[in-house]
């Protein structure tokens, strides 16, 4: 038999115990197992209760991240044997901010229901006949929001962020992020519309800028940096609203 | 109808210009004052001009609001008093107020 490493899991099992619980678990212990590779051997092997999110196992689809020695990670993009010496234990508990279903799965409808607050699609006054053919952009144009799209939803800048936790009106990272991927897209118009959500206290100004959330992202979309850049622009329109009351705002 | 627009980016306008100017500024002058500090003489002939004068209320006006507005939210999320959330704002945006008259005050009448 392999080396074996110890998994020290958050179980909550509703109908079970009313407050969720600590159980370990020895895996096997491979150089390349992922942690996920290791919930999974749990699952077909020990115990196929336990209940968690996972899809890809490439970092692509977001749904696998939890908090793996207290840091929220993505667990198909983290080495078992690079955690705590390759030796072990390795605790593994949902991630923060998002009240518990069941062991790992957190309810995830808050974040769900602000995404959609911000409308994350591109926005036209007017569409053009598909006769015209497609919008070009030049590379500058793709430049100037391709980071934010790298975002994955995978939510773990909400679990590292102290605003949301203690605001949970906060509307949180990922979704401002998101929000400046539509507004710096050229082909989008709807930036005044996002503008009346995330101008208020729950939008970017709850932010203080602790940067937790461009820390922990797996995808380095630095929401933190997305949050201050609309500052500025949030910022500028109100200094124009006040001081040209009669322009357009 | 448009739901309320904060008031946050006028003091959020002041933290941000004041924590520039005071990045930028501050350690200069340190750096002058303390290696090679001018006379009293030299210094007063230096600061008594309506110019320096402006710059230096600026100056320290807006590094008081950089203080107000991060000591408000050190405040609200540091020590978790944003239920005293007037209270916090009256005394930090106040403080600020107060010490910029004071500055002023202090800079008309120099020397």
């Amino acid at each position: 038999m392999a080396e074996s490493i110890t998994l020290q899991i958050q179980r909550y099992r509703p109908e079970e115990e009313e407050e969720p619980v600590w159980q370990s678990f020895e895996v096997p212990r491979h150089d390349e197992w992922m942690v996920l590779d290791g919930l999974n051997y749990i699952k077909d092997n020990l115990d196929g209760s336990l209940s968690y999110r996972w899809a890809c196992r490439m970092g692509v689809c977001g749904s696998c991240g939890m908090l793996v020695n207290g840091e929220p990670v993505l667990t198909c993009a983290t080495y078992l044997s690079e955690l705590g010496g390759g030796r072990g234990p390795v605790r593994i508990e949902p991630l923060t901010g998002f009240p518990v279903i069941r062991d790992l799965v957190g309810d995830i409808g808050d974040f769900i229901t602000k995404l959609q607050r911000i409308k994350p699609w591109i926005i036209r006054q007017e569409d053009k006949p598909l006769s015209q053919g497609e919008y070009l952009q030049t590379p500058e144009e793709l430049a100037l929001y391709q980071q934010y799209s790298m975002c994955i939803n995978c939510m773990l800048c909400y679990s590292a962020c102290p605003i949301y936790a203690l605001e949970p009106d906060f509307i949180g990272p990922a979704v401002i992020a998101l929000a400046q991927r539509y507004n710096l897209d050229p082909r989008d118009e709807g930036s005044e519309e996002r503008g009346d959500v995330l101008s208020q206290h729950a939008g970017i100004w709850a932010c203080t800028f602790v940067g937790e959330c461009s820390a922990v992202c797996p995808k380095h979309v630095d929401p933190a940096g997305a949050i201050q850049r609309y500052k500025v622009t949030a910022t500028a329109e109100w200094f124009k609203s006040v001081l040209l009351p009669w322009g357009k705002r | 109808m448009r739901p309320k627009r904060s008031r946050e980016p006028f003091f959020w306008a002041m933290f941000s210009g004041g924590g520039m100017l005071a990045a930028l500024f501050l350690p200069a002058l340190v750096l002058v004052l303390w290696f090679a500090p001018p006379s009293y003489p030299e210094l007063v002939g230096k600061v008594d001009h309506s110019l320096v004068k402006l710059a230096l209320f600026g100056l320290i006006m807006l590094s008081l609001f950089h203080w107000g507005h991060r000591f408000r939210y050190t405040l609200y999320d540091g020590l978790q008093l944003s239920h005293l959330y007037g209270l916090i704002a009256t005394i930090c945006y106040g403080g600020a107020t107060a010490l910029t008259f004071l500055a002023g005050y202090l800079l008309w009448t120099f020397p």
